[in-house]
């Protein structure tokens, strides 16, 4: 009896509801190959959505066709409430776009760059004025307004591509890859932009093959894996449905470390075998170290952690994310 | 069920949004503006773009000019011969100047700059690209075609008000042989290929009425020569440089007004086969 209401409750609610972006069975074909093979996706207003997946995985693929640059060759898609087929340029004029690979005009300078860009969404002048001064400071790059995009730093302009993606203050915000690339510092400024955007409120899609970065800025994420979704939910619940609380990583003087499956029997819920160690998942790490001791194995080293998502991919598929 | 927070869009750009292939936003010059921008960093090109045809002028019109003497213009007229090539330099510099621009330019940001696939994600669409920077070769050959003008009149080559026509005359050239030039470009590989381009320009550049009369040829090739667009192009602005204007114009336009959005369709069509994949 409860549930009908709240279910009155959503109906009463249609446009705070209604997904910003929304695809069923969306396929990608290049000739033969399927890139993407079917997904199920639903992005909702104010969410931070990632696709976690390894190369090749069909992320950007998706990306473009969410981003109207790439027609779909299956299923359905709707982004904000409309077909990309047929309102290609109304959805573009409400997204933000940061691609894999840094598109910015080299032949402008860095502000240039934020008032072309933004002429291009059909504003004026004096707004794209204001809102580059704005988004400079920002990306933090105010110093560098005048200079030319091409000595940049790789963080810095992929600071300047994000400053640039938001220049039409868009609904949607698509990263591809946001801090492949980067070194760790240059990554951890990036996130904390990113953070930023996301308190105030941008929805943010993006991809990423780091399961630290989906760890950090998803709320909630799919995983993919050649072209399919294979997992979906928050870090947390994914890691908690597919995983268990700890890892136990074992390292032997060992060729192959198979070898050793036979010693540690029992010890964990599941046994992972890597090239150059072994990975028990289990629910109390020290406890099984103990274990292990106990019955006189002994590892070059032992490492207890807690599960990732990292984990959640190797148990899906058998494969590691970043090969 | 979402809502539309529907932008005011003016009708001249609903319009031409409705226009059904390829795609654009009627935003076009959007990146006109773009380029001008970047121009103002490498306006050295447009120099050269006007002394060329100004050098041709003097070494032929003035140098050979006093060699040849007057020419006949097939007709039973007779003209000076710096007043028979002014126009064709006119002509044939707007189809260079063109070729080269959109060629080159389009080459260079399609392959290597990649320009166009950040302007394609945001409203704009391939129509825009194609108008876009046809328009903006358009406009620097509009630059060129008016300078050479005021010299070419300074000269002494220009003998009627008509010439002023020829501007426009020059840009409707320079249309159609950009927007023919860009799509060529969109096939290229390697720069290399940009050879090709330059077997076609030069046969024309050097036989299409330029620097002698039609009438020089034998039958046969004389209608292989009015089936090459300069010639329309070279014998418009002939007529309109020499102020005796036939019916024969209405042919001449129309030739290079079907090209030109030939060319244009074309361009569109090979950006979106290219990018929007
Ligand atoms: N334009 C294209 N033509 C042919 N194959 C493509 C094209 N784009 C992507 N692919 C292929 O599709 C697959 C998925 O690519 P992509 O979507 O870029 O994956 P990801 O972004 O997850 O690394 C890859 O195998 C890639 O080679
Ligand atoms: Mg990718």
């Amino acid at each position: 009896m409860k549930w009908g209401d709240v279910r009155t409750g959503e109906y009463l609610l249609p446009v705070l509801d209604a997904p910003l972006i929304l695809a069923r069975g969306l396929v990608k074909t290049f000739g033969d190959f399927v890139a993407v093979d079917g997904i199920d996706v639903e992005v909702r207003r104010g969410e931070s959505f990632g696709f976690l997946g390894p190369n090749g995985a069909g992320k950007s693929s998706t990306m473009r066709m969410i981003g109207c640059v790439s027609p779909p060759s299956g299923g359905t898609l709707q982004v904000l409430g409309m077909d990309p087929a047929t309102d290609g340029p109304r959805i573009r004029a409400r997204l933000g776009v940061v691609p894999q690979r840094d598109s910015l005009d080299e032949e402008l300078t860095v502000e240039e760059n934020l008032w072309v860009y933004g002429r291009y969404f059909g504003l004026p002048r004096h707004v794209v004025r204001e809102r580059a001064r704005q988004l400079l400071e920002f990306a933090q790059l105010t110093d560098r307004a005048d200079s030319v995009v091409e000595p940049l730093s790789g963080g810095m302009k992929r600071r300047l591509t994000i400053a640039r993606g938001l220049v039409n203050e868009p609904e949607i915000l698509l990263l591809d890859e946001p801090t492949t690339g980067l070194d760790p510092q240059a990554r951890h400024v990036l996130w904390d932009r990113l953070f930023r955007l996301k308190r105030e409120g941008v929805t943010l899609v993006l991809t990423t093959h780091y399961m630290d970065e989906a760890e950090q800025l998803c709320d909630r994420l799919v995983v993919m894996d050649r072209g399919r979704i294979v997992a979906e939910g928050s870090p947390r619940e994914l890691i908690a449905r597919h995983s268990t609380r700890e890892v136990l990583e074992l390292r032997f003087d060992a060729d192959d470390h198979a070898q050793h499956l036979a010693g540690v029997d029992g010890i964990a819920d599941r046994v992972e075998v890597l090239a150059d160690r072994l990975l028990l998942y289990v629910r109390d790490g020290e406890a099984a170290h103990s274990e292990v001791v106990r019955r006189g194995l002994e590892p070059l080293s032992a490492l207890v952690r807690r599960s990732t998502l990292e984990d959640v991919f190797l148990h899906l598929t058998g494969r590691s994310l970043v090969d | 069920m979402a809502i539309r927070t529907d932008e005011r869009v003016p009708l001249a750009r609903q319009l031409v949004r409705a226009v059904p292939f390829p795609a654009g936003a009627g935003m076009a010059r959007m990146l006109v503006e773009r380029n001008f921008r970047s121009f103002r960093r490498t306006w050295s090109i447009i120099v050269s773009g006007f002394f060329e045809p100004v050098f041709f002028l003097f070494a032929m019109g003035v140098g050979i000019g006093a060699m040849v003497g007057d020419i006949d213009l097939g007709d039973g007229r007779t003209v000076p011969y710096g007043v028979f090539v002014a126009p064709a330099l006119l002509a044939s510099s707007a189809m260079n100047g063109a070729v080269f621009d959109s060629t080159t330019n389009v080459f260079f940001k399609l392959k290597y700059a990649k320009l166009y696939d950040s302007v394609l994600a945001t409203p704009l669409g391939p129509r825009d690209v194609a108008v876009g920077e046809i328009g903006w070769a358009l406009l620097r050959g509009l630059a060129y075609s008016g300078a050479f003008l005021a010299v070419a009149a300074a000269a002494g080559t220009v003998r009627s008000w008509w010439a002023l026509a020829a501007v426009p005359a020059a840009t409707l050239i320079g249309w159609a042989f950009a927007s023919v030039g860009m799509a060529s470009a969109t096939y290229m590989r390697t720069w290399a290929d940009f050879d090709w381009i330059q077997l076609a320009i030069m046969p024309m550049f050097l036989f299409s009425a330029t620097f002698f009369p039609l009438t020089t040829y034998p039958d046969v090739l004389q209608w292989v020569v009015q089936a090459t667009p300069l010639y329309h192009g070279v014998a418009m602005t002939r007529e309109l440089m020499l102020g005796e204007i036939t019916t024969a114009m209405a042919g001449h336009v129309a030739y290079l007004v079907a090209m030109g959005l030939v060319g244009t369709v074309w361009t569109a069509g090979r950006v979106e086969r290219l990018l929007l994949r």
